[in-house]
């Protein structure tokens, strides 16, 4: 099948007719702060260049939702600990391998000798618990309803398959009370939201209301190519005109409205809230992460092991919460680019693609800047 | 603590980033071996410092040097991919093609290969005779002989079945003097065909991803192509096969060390659409996707056009693009040119955990 699906959403000749019409939704003098939630966002926008295409009066501030950034560092602390015990093999995704916890990362755990592996479905981890019955295989489970469904899935299969030496680290989160605990913090500028895609395509649009309704900022559920972004923009920029405060869907080819029941079951099915969760720069946000049911509790590493918990407290340096609620711009941290680096992160931000700070330091350094310096002259 | 200014802030991270680099890991880990930024760190702090002579130096994938009136080029690698065999090729083909291209890449016809192997205890005998059977016509078709080599065999467990290593000499009879360093501003920036194909044949040769495809190796000999080139443009400053770390790695390496600025344009990058659809799904940008028979040429602008020539003249550079241009601003940064119209940076990977691929 050729894979060219993606090029009519990139098309240069409709991008700068969109952004002509956002010019013009700007009011003179107004500025207007749009926070985009997803880190799969963040990446687009840094990748293909898009605040390129949009007016000074018009600030992307990059939120929470990239998984691998709001990790504490004690759970990263813990999934090593996991994978120190005797006959375990840790799985994860690839972009959590080099997250820093308090003793280093999964990379240096795996040099150190565990047996820490790179999978890309949850499912994959069944299979190495498959092929190796007298290994402990446990799945370091992380991300928001996007990837949570997944989870629950393969717990269902490891169960109807009777696979005991399956388990995982239950470390999902729920992007709504992320977002609460964001528009309570007193310091944020942010005039409207652009949604996360494929977290609603689970939960729908409906739980977003309340932003709309009780907070007063428009909400525009958005896809991942660059049209989507720039079109989302102008449909927020519009409301804001308009003075209207509603939530939209940009991405109605992929997210229905009321999410995906199925889905939903699934994870109902096998996990639960947590009463509260630690999240990194952050902090603790009550009812904001999942853990496994009881009735499951033979897949659920928590239970299975006996987790040290060590608290580790964020790097004194790192700002990566101020960043992660849209408070300042990466290049504002106090160690951006400087201590902390790509190669060398502190922060969660610096490490995957989809952190604001990486995003910003690997694609967006300098181009912003002197596209300005470059129409100004 | 006085407020500092974006541009502030840019401008101190490219002054610590031209320091000369230091190792803080205790250990090896993987991103040392993935062709980015830890590894450049590893090859700099350790072994330059411990090796430094003038041929090293310049970090160039073969050290030239004169003995009597003969102008020499000497190289070697190490092949670890797996799987050993993949749609397009084998550890063997690599294994030649590989030295072969760092000697050609250099202006030099390849000559002699040596072939040391370290084979793992078990490892099937049918396998190795495949392989060296590909060594022997990938030898043959780049002209090459293999002349000495040694053979190592070690327990079940300590090696991964196969690995290789060749090393290769060659002769410059041209009076080329090509540079990682020679750039200059108005200069264009030319891949001799589609990028990324190696790379992605092997992750989907692994299986893990559950796709199919149609995709091979780009695994060749790059010899003629380069010849051509340097017959029909005298000004070619600089040639690099574009393997581990992909055509983003060396512009960088491009940037850096010609002290220049490498401008692409991603419209204008040749990359398949099974190479591009399955990057998208992995999340990779093709420009980091290895190949194993492509190079990236730098040639004075003015001869441009007979270059892009010239390579379209051979079937392996039926493809060749140019791909961008150098310029002066901002010394040492490689910026793309979005297919949608935006700028971005492109930088040295950062030891993403992709699969071993060569």
């Amino acid at each position: 099948m050729p894979m060219r699906y993606v090029d009519e959403y990139r098309d240069r000749e409709k991008a700068q007719a969109l952004a002509a019409k956002i010019a013009t939704l700007c009011e003179p003098g107004r500025r207007y702060g749009l926070m985009e939630i997803c880190g799969g966002h963040t990446h687009t926008i840094y990748k293909h260049g898009i605040e390129d295409y949009l007016p000074e009066a018009v600030q992307l501030v990059h939120g929470p939702g990239c998984p691998v950034c709001v990790i504490p560092m004690g759970r990263v602390d813990d999934a090593i600990w996991i994978a120190e015990q005797e006959g375990v093999i840790l799985t994860s995704f690839g972009d959590l391998l080099r997250v820093p916890g308090g003793r280093g990362s999964f990379l240096d755990a795996k040099a150190r000798g565990s047996d820490i592996r790179m999978v890309y479905s949850p499912l994959d981890s069944l299979r190495i618990a498959r092929e190796n019955p007298d290994r402990r295989v446990v799945f370091m489970a992380i991300g928001f309803e996007t990837t949570t469904p997944s989870t629950a899935m393969t717990v269902l299969r490891a169960a109807a398959e009777g696979l005991d030496n399956f388990s995982v680290f239950c470390n999902h989160v729920t992007i709504i009370p992320a977002l609460q605990a964001i528009l309570a913090s007193p310091d944020i500028h942010i005039d409207g939201f652009i949604g996360p895609g494929h977290v609603s395509t689970v939960i729908g649009c409906e739980p977003y209301r309340f932003i709309a309704e009780e907070r007063g900022r428009p909400f525009v559920v958005a896809g991942f190519e660059p049209l989507d972004i720039l079109q989302s923009i102008q449909m927020l920029l519009l409301q804001l005109h308009e003075g209207r405060s509603e939530v939209e869907n940009q991405y109605t080819r992929v997210v229905p409205w009321e999410g995906n029941q199925r889905a939903l079951q699934a994870i109902d099915e096998v996990m639960e809230p947590r009463p509260t969760f630690e999240w990194r720069g952050l902090g603790w946000i009550p009812d904001s992460a999942m853990q496994v049911r009881e009735k499951y509790a033979r897949f659920d590493a928590e239970r299975i092991f006996t987790l040290p918990a060590n608290r580790v407290a964020d790097p004194p340096a790192c700002q990566c919460g101020e960043v992660l609620r849209g408070t300042i711009k990466p290049w504002e941290c106090r160690v951006f680019g400087t201590a902390c680096t790509p190669e060398t992160p502190i922060g969660t931000c610096m490490v995957s693609s989809e952190g604001a700070c990486a995003a910003y330091y690997n694609f967006g350094r300098f181009t912003r800047l002197r596209v300005r310096q470059a129409s100004s002259a | 603590m006085t407020q500092r200014t974006e541009k502030e802030v840019l401008e101190r991270i490219e002054r610590i980033r031209r320091r000369p680099p230091k190792i803080t890991d205790e250990r090896i880990t993987l991103s040392h071996g993935s062709g980015g930024k830890a590894t450049h760190t590893l090859i700099e702090a350790l072994f330059l410092d411990a090796f430094r002579n003038p041929l090293l130096e310049p970090l160039e994938d073969q050290a030239v040097f004169t003995i009597g009136s003969a102008r020499l080029a000497f190289t070697t690698d190490t092949y670890v991919v797996s799987p050993l065999f993949f749609p397009g090729g084998d550890i063997g083909d690599l294994a030649v093609n590989g030295t072969v291209n760092d000697l050609a890449v250099s202006g030099a016809r390849p000559l002699h290969l040596s072939a040391g192997f370290v084979l793992e205890e078990g490892f099937p005998v049918a396998d190795l005779r495949r392989i060296v059977a590909s060594m022997a016509a990938a030898a043959e078709r780049a002209g090459v002989q293999i002349v000495t080599g040694d053979t190592k065999v070690v327990q079940r467990g300590k090696a991964d079945s196969c690995f290789i290593n060749t090393a290769g000499i060659g002769v410059l009879e041209r009076p080329v003097r090509l540079s990682v360093s020679a750039a200059r501003p108005g200069d264009a920036v030319i891949v001799s065909g589609p990028i990324g194909d190696h790379g992605i044949t092997i992750m989907l040769a692994r299986g893990e991803l559950g796709i199919e495809s149609d995709l091979r190796s780009d695994t060749a000999p790059l010899t003629e192509l380069v010849g051509l080139l340097l017959d029909a443009a005298p000004s070619t400053r600089f040639i690099r096969d574009a393997t581990r770390g992909g055509v983003a790695t060396i512009c960088n390496e491009l940037a850096e060390a010609s002290g220049v600025a490498v401008i692409l344009d991603e419209e204008a990058i040749p990359v398949r659409p099974e190479v591009r659809g399955a990057s998208e799904i992995l999340g990779i940008d093709p420009l980091y996707v290895a190949c194993e028979g492509r190079f990236v040429a730098v040639v004075g602008g003015d001869d441009t056009d007979a270059a892009l020539a010239a390579l379209r003249s051979h079937p392996e550079g039926a493809a060749a693009a140019l791909i961008g241009r150098i310029g002066d601003d901002p010394p040492g940064l490689v910026l793309v040119r979005t297919e949608f119209g935006g700028m971005r940076i492109v930088d040295m990977l950062v030891g993403d955990p992709l699969p071993r691929i060569c």
